[in-house]
């Protein structure tokens, strides 16, 4: 049974070293005059089953303070939209920021909208990305569907190039002159397709382009991509239009969406913008990396200086502790900004409070005259107590700080939200290893003797 | 076991000038803010080699751009100026590579309206005081009694006072800059502070369970004595850990870092020196009634 115990114990340990591998950590093993090169990297599961499918890296993830990037916060101008549509307006506006971001080839992007009071923000991260003044300038544009027509100086291009670069006349119909777009069915084949409604003057627009192009392509393009350039059948008075094409629904919703966020529903306004070099949060992460290693070191010296043995236990203890919490962060995973790691620091500190307290009340125990085995025993359950209402208050105080519902009242930016999420898994998991690992590494070393 | 609540007078004497002083600095010379919360334009450029200052300062004045604070050191120039916009900011970046014939890198780069800090500080205040009404009936709870909450509540906004103030003193003498990030360490103070407390209480909790028999001045003595080892111990290792961040650590982090150590100190000080002799004086008040 206790083989069971301990060899369960021994792959939860080793699933958890895994998890925190370095990325591209290089092993080198001289093997008489040969060397054996092996590459490590943190967990990977790609794992498929039926319809199951899970693709899954453990990679620390670090927020833009640390790895470089910029941060926007646009201020929503609500004026001119009924309250009815405002929630609908700042998701869609968010949805085409989100789209726009995509475009703009950042990697994971994070667009979200907050409401304060009655000021709505939508606030942008993007990491890595240092030239902030484009991807300003590519989030507050307007307006991108345009129609084209082929081109009357036909010499620049020749008849035989592509159709797409042969349409490429403004016929100046554009986004802001339509006032729907929806997804439809083709009644006859029963193909999704995107219907488009004009405004008056659209309306009129379109009869004049499509009389004068019978028999001719029209392209319709957005952001200068052409979606479709179907071949005008006759002229269209009715301000309606159809885009047909092999579209799968999905397809056709999203080109309907896409044309109907040509602009931006609701005008936005910067209203703060930082943007971090990567050298700076790289020179700060190793820096501080470094220091806090050093200052772990120090800790664990001290205990083992000062208890002996069981400073040794707690400083093993102290080790798996970092690990699993590192293991956490991974799995979950959580952006690791400045604050945050103050958040690990001070759950860092704590967790060597938890073991300190065991082994005061142990050795008062051992004072009183008791037995090694007893003392440890009564030193627990007494240093239990103390360990699970200060911890518990922590953890409530980081709780109401990591505001889990989002209550505006509350603080909703990344940072002061960074901070309580690590000092939360930090102090969940101290409660964990000061009162389950300890106790058995206790257990281990101590019957042993 | 050792008198510690005989000298109440002298605790009592320290918490208050150490208070007085800050909050004298608080008043005299009150704070540095960062553009976190007065709005503004904060800029850091790693330059290639060394140029005067004043040659910087007439290029920004050439923009028309109000420059609020400008230091360079380490070949890094650092401004804080009145709210520019991004395109300002690249002609000024252009102009200033032009003028000194060099390739400036962007460290970082921050722009923020000035309504934004204002409403973070409100929304973290409030969650403060929400944080305070819960660990008030979580203490009540665990402890059965309100005295043991009043008392580590009292002797947390004693810390809060005690880093609020002397933080000021790091503004005026160091420009230290009220930031998102001191507004982290408050309230790292703030949580370190109760827990801390808890485990002393904790102890006196254990006299008090063992009835009558013990005077509450008597359960406190010794529970502070039977905790100092441990007080002391757990404040030695976080000092180690904060003391190393401070000296080796990243500029970025160093006021954060300081502020958590003094936050470190006074927490672990006013658990006995302030929260004990409160909870002693309360406890002593109501059984006389």
């Amino acid at each position: 049974m206790n083989k069971i115990k301990l060899l369960t114990f021994l792959l939860f340990f080793l699933l958890i070293l895994w998890i925190d591998l370095p990325e591209n950590f290089t092993i080198k093993i001289p093997y008489g005059k040969k060397q054996f090169v092996y590459t490590v990297n943190p967990l990977k599961i790609n794992f498929q089953m039926g319809e199951l499918k899970i693709v899954r890296e453990f990679k620390t993830k670090l927020g833009l303070d640390l790895q470089g990037g910029s941060h926007l916060l646009f201020e929503a101008d609500i004026s001119k939209v009924k309250q009815d549509d405002l929630t609908d307006s700042l998701n869609s506006a968010r949805n085409i920021i989100e789209r726009r971001v995509n475009f703009f080839g950042v990697s994971e992007p994070v667009v979200q909208t907050v409401k304060s009071g009655n000021i709505y923000r939508i606030s942008v991260d993007l990491p890595g990305i240092q030239n902030v003044d484009e991807a300003i300038k590519l989030i507050g544009r307007t307006a991108q569907l345009t129609f084209k027509e082929i081109g009357s100086s036909e010499v620049t291009v020749a008849t035989d190039s592509p159709l797409f670069l042969r349409v490429n006349k403004q016929t100046g119909l554009t986004g802001k002159h339509i006032k729907k777009a929806s997804t439809t069915f083709d009644p006859q084949t029963g193909q999704p397709q995107v219907s488009l409604n004009f405004n008056d003057e659209g309306a009129k627009l379109f009869s004049v382009i499509t009389a004068r192009n019978v028999t001719k392509p029209v392209g319709i393009f957005i952001d200068e991509i052409p979606i479709s350039i179907p071949t005008v059948q006759q002229p269209i008075t009715d301000g309606n239009a159809v885009i047909t094409g092999n579209f799968t629904v999905d397809e056709a919703k999203k080109l309907a969406i896409a044309i109907n966020s040509g602009a931006l529903p609701l005008p936005v306004k910067l209203v703060e913008q930082r943007s971090i070099g990567p050298t700076l949060g790289e020179v700060e992460v190793r820096k501080s990396v470094y220091a806090g290693a050093i200052g772990l070191f120090m800790v664990l010296l001290f205990m083992v200086l000062y208890y002996g043995r069981l400073g040794m236990i707690s400083s093993i203890a102290l080790i798996i502790y970092g690990l699993i919490t590192l293991a956490i962060f991974r799995s979950i995973p959580v952006v690791l900004t400045l604050p945050g790691i103050a958040g690990f620091i001070l759950s860092i500190g704590m967790a060597v409070d938890s073991n300190i307290l065991i082994f005061e009340r142990i050795k008062e125990e051992m004072r009183r005259g008791k037995d090694m085995d007893i003392a440890i025993k009564l030193g627990f359950g007494r240093a239990i107590d103390a360990i699970k209402d200060a911890n518990i208050t922590t953890l409530l105080v980081a709780f109401i700080l990591f505001n889990p519902l989002n209550w505006e009242f509350l603080p909703q930016f990344g940072l002061v939200r960074g901070f309580a999420l690590t000092l939360a898994i930090g102090v969940a998991t101290s409660l964990f290893t000061g009162i389950v690992i300890t106790k058995r590494l206790i257990e281990v070393f101590y019957k042993q003797k | 076991m050792i008198n510690f609540l005989k000298f109440r007078p002298v605790y009592f004497l320290i918490s208050l000038l150490v208070i007085g002083f800050g909050l004298f600095s608080i008043i005299r010379w009150g704070y540095k803010y960062s553009i976190d919360f007065v709005g503004g334009t904060s800029l850091e450029y790693q330059l290639n080699k060394k140029i005067q200052e004043q040659a910087v300062r007439n290029i920004f004045s050439g923009n028309k751009i109000e420059v609020v604070g400008l230091t360079i050191k380490n070949n890094i120039l650092t401004v804080r100026t009145k709210t520019i916009d991004e395109n300002r900011e690249q002609v000024l970046k252009k102009d200033l590579e032009k003028k000194f014939n060099m390739k400036i890198k962007t460290l970082k780069s921050e722009t923020v309206g000035p309504t934004l800090g204002r409403e973070t500080m409100i929304k973290t205040m409030i969650a403060s005081i929400i944080a305070i009404i819960g660990i008030m009936i979580y203490m009540n709870i665990a402890f059965k009694s309100l005295h043991f909450a009043l008392s580590a509540i009292l002797a947390m906004i004693h810390d809060f006072l005690v880093v609020v103030g002397s933080y000021s003193l790091l503004s005026h003498f160091f420009g230290a800059e009220v930031d998102t990030m001191f507004v982290t360490a408050v309230l790292t103070t703030m949580s370190f502070s109760v827990h801390d407390t808890i485990v002393i209480f904790d102890k006196i909790r254990e006299y008090k369970s063992f009835g009558e028999r013990i005077d509450i001045e008597e359960g406190a003595n010794k529970a502070i004595t039977e905790t100092m080892v441990r007080s002391l111990n757990n404040s030695m290792t976080i000092i180690f850990m904060l003391l190393a961040l401070t000296l080796l650590g990243g500029n970025m982090i160093r006021f954060f870092v300081v502020t958590l150590l003094i936050g470190t100190v006074t927490g672990t000080y006013s658990s006995p020196f302030v929260a004990t002799p409160i909870l002693v004086w309360l406890e002593k008040k109501s059984r006389k009634q």
